[in-house]
């Protein structure tokens, strides 16, 4: 659980199909190309549904980049 | 990859490189889908796309702004007429509806708000059709997400749940009423899923999407299953296994007394349900066949068990032996006349599974795993046999195919095939297209392969506007005395000046070598010299399926006149043309 990074970054990899995508905590919309709204959607539902949580109404805007959501996903797994 | 068998989790993950897979493949159907949205619809497209390039179609989409449905139906239809859609798919929900009743409504009131609501709709279905010719695809509601009145909202007419399950009603009847409109059930998607899984409202404040991925999955993939339809490429064979997927145990070792089916205990039960949901599908035209590993006659012991419910006579063909499945299905692929894309493959082994689908690329072989309480659920939940209309002719198929090994008995019999031919008492209708006939005509010309001189595949509306101008198209129906073959060939010439070009030619290979193509040859020869035809052009453009009829028009006695890499082309002189065909009846319509 200590290390989502590596099991997130191949999530984006699928979704975008890139395979050599790199992610790391400071990656968002406006470093990673092809990341618009549409895909931002992609990426949460397929989060979501792979580690089994739900992200609360409100809770994503506040985000600043990858490192936020990670503690995010942390806290929520944690939490379960 | 198998499609059939994968999770939603995984599909959302390999959406994009399947998608690029896909793309590259030959022989796509190019198909162009405007899809109507009352809320975000790029998820429901994107897995509609990938669900169809699995099925053979390379789609290309327009789709409305946001909530702009109504706007780009009525008030602007010529973006939508600029796109040229096959198909134009109106998505809304509950969130769309407007004329929910208020609290105050009186049941003398109701239905004008009901009429209110489908008058919305009418008007956007009468647009489109009066803009462009295509099918049109309309989704009823889903039940509101709260019950504000209780159990009380399905009773009050000021209830939304009585409003919705009214309204839907009403579509249903528009849907039947008008041959372009089909309507998608996604109440019933939605109460199989369960409310609570199928819309997130966070989903719809954050992003307007109406439904959650399950949800949108759940559409796309009852979707596919229309367009699959309207192309005819249902499926129309469920292959099935025996031991611990007809009946519990192996008959060949716990002998026919010992094997689970009736209703003794709930493991017997729950495979004389599922037996019973084979049986209703036989009898709305899906054929059953058996592909086990078993002795022939072991393996037939099982159906005279007496509380099996399916029957020997039930099943089209019957393959238990010790070869391979792959092997088998496609011995009953060939015996049954159809392709391999039209079978379903149950089997509660994996690895049987696993070597059929791998050897015979194009038969589902859904992941039904071993509980045969699931199976009925789980073929449900494939959508493989959509029907688009409950045609007389699906509820007689079954039958046909029964009477064809008859036929084959009966042919060892004679000396002479003439004499065989006389001995079946063949009569037929043979007339330009009635629109009583449209949806099968249209179906047979989109599923067939093999006796199909130029594989053209048109729609209802391409036929329909075809006909009304300059075109002569006749359908052939065959009667014997084994039972009615239906409405089996179709021809569709198009006239300039003097001379027919036949566009379309085709016959269901269940009639072949009946002297049915001399019949039908007959008969466009002499509507063609009524409308001033001097010469009748032949095409015949070779594919993977039709090389049984690359020399049909030299057997008609057509003369060569040109050929090219993809068509070659013959004539035949009509003016002194004389009918040919000497075994087949011809049947006059009554009534014109």
């Amino acid at each position: 659980m200590d290390n989502l990074l590596p099991e997130v970054q191949d999530i984006f990899r699928d979704i975008f199909d890139q395979p050599n995508l790199v992610i790391t905590r400071a990656s968002n919309a406006s470093t990673v190309d092809d990341w618009d709204s549409l895909a931002h959607i992609n990426l949460i539902t397929a989060i979501e549904k792979h580690y089994k949580i739900k992200f609360a109404l409100g809770e994503l805007q506040e985000l600043k980049n990858v490192g936020e959501m990670l503690n995010l996903m942390q806290a929520k797994l944690a939490a379960k | 990859m198998n499609l059939d068998a994968l999770p939603i989790e995984k599909l959302l993950l390999k959406r994009k490189s399947l998608r690029r897979e896909l793309l590259s493949g030959s022989n796509l159907h190019d198909l162009r889908i405007a899809v109507l949205g009352g809320s975000t619809t790029n998820e429901l497209v994107d897995l509609l796309e990938v669900l169809l390039l699995n099925s053979g179609f390379r789609p290309t989409f327009y789709q409305s702004e946001y909530n702009r449905y109504y706007e780009d139906a009525v008030l602007e239809p010529q973006l939508i007429a600029n796109f040229r859609p096959d198909l134009t798919y109106i998505h809304t929900t509950a969130v769309n509806i407007q004329s929910y009743p208020p609290l105050t409504c009186t049941e003398a009131e109701l239905p004008g708000h009901v009429t209110a609501e489908t008058e919305r709709f009418r008007r956007i279905w009468q647009s489109i059709q009066q803009h462009v010719d295509c099918q049109i695809v309309q989704n009823n509601f889903e039940l509101p997400a709260n019950a504000i009145l209780g159990n009380l909202d399905a009773v009050s007419p000021a209830g939304r749940t009585r409003f919705t399950n009214e309204l839907n009603l009403a579509l249903a009847c528009a849907a039947r009423e008008n041959p372009r409109l089909i309507l998608q059930d996604i109440q019933g998607l939605a109460t199989r899923l369960g409310l609570e899984k199928w819309t997130d409202p966070n989903r719809w404040f954050s992003y307007k999407l109406a439904t959650t991925i399950d949800g949108s999955f759940a559409i796309a993939c009852s979707l596919a299953s229309i367009v699959r339809a309207v192309y005819g490429k249902s499926r129309k064979c469920l292959v099935l296994d025996l031991d611990n997927t007809l009946w519990g145990g192996v008959i060949g070792d716990d002998g026919p007394d010992k094997i689970q089916i009736g209703r003794e205990t709930a493991i017997a039960e729950a495979y004389t349900d599922f037996q019973e949901y084979c049986l209703s599908m036989q009898k709305r035209g899906i054929l059953l066949a058996v592909c086990s590993k078993n002795n022939d006659a072991t393996a037939k012991q099982g159906f005279e068990h007496p509380d099996s419910v399916l029957k020997l006579e039930h099943f089209s063909a019957f393959k238990a032996n010790w070869e391979p499945k792959h092997e088998n299905i496609l011995a009953i692929a060939k015996e049954l006349n159809l392709g391999v894309d039209s079978f379903v493959f149950v089997d509660d082994n994996p690895a049987e599974r696993v070597i059929v689908e791998a050897q015979i690329p194009g038969v589902a072989v859904p992941d039904v795993g071993t509980d045969v309480s699931r199976f009925a659920a789980i073929l449900e939940a494939g959508r493989f046999f959509e029907p688009i209309s409950l045609a007389e002719d699906d509820l007689q198929r079954a039958k046909q195919y029964e009477a064809n090994s008859q036929r084959a008995d009966a042919e060892k019999k004679f000396a002479n095939y003439d004499e065989y031919l006389d001995s079946l008492e063949m009569t037929a209708e043979i007339e330009p297209f009635r629109p009583v006939y449209m949806d099968r005509i249209v179906q047979l010309t989109n599923k067939t392969n093999q006796f199909n001189l130029t594989t053209r595949r048109y729609t209802l509306a391409e036929l329909e506007s075809a006909i009304a101008n300059n075109h002569i198209g006749i359908y052939g129906k065959l009667t014997d005395r084994f039972g009615d073959n239906g409405l089996v060939s179709v021809i569709l010439g198009r006239i300039e000046n003097v001379d027919l070009h036949l566009d379309l030619w085709l016959m269901s290979c269940r009639v072949l070598k009946r002297d049915m193509e001399l019949a039908m040859l007959d008969r466009i020869a002499e509507l063609g010299r009524r409308a001033g035809v001097h010469t009748l052009y032949g095409y015949y453009r070779p594919t993977a399926k039709n090389g049984l009829v690359s020399d049909h028009y030299t057997k008609m006695g057509f003369t060569l006149c040109s050929h090219d890499s993809e068509t070659v082309t013959w004539w035949l002189d009509i003016r002194n043309y004389r009918a040919r065909n000497n075994h087949i009846k011809l049947m006059e319509l009554s009534n014109g």
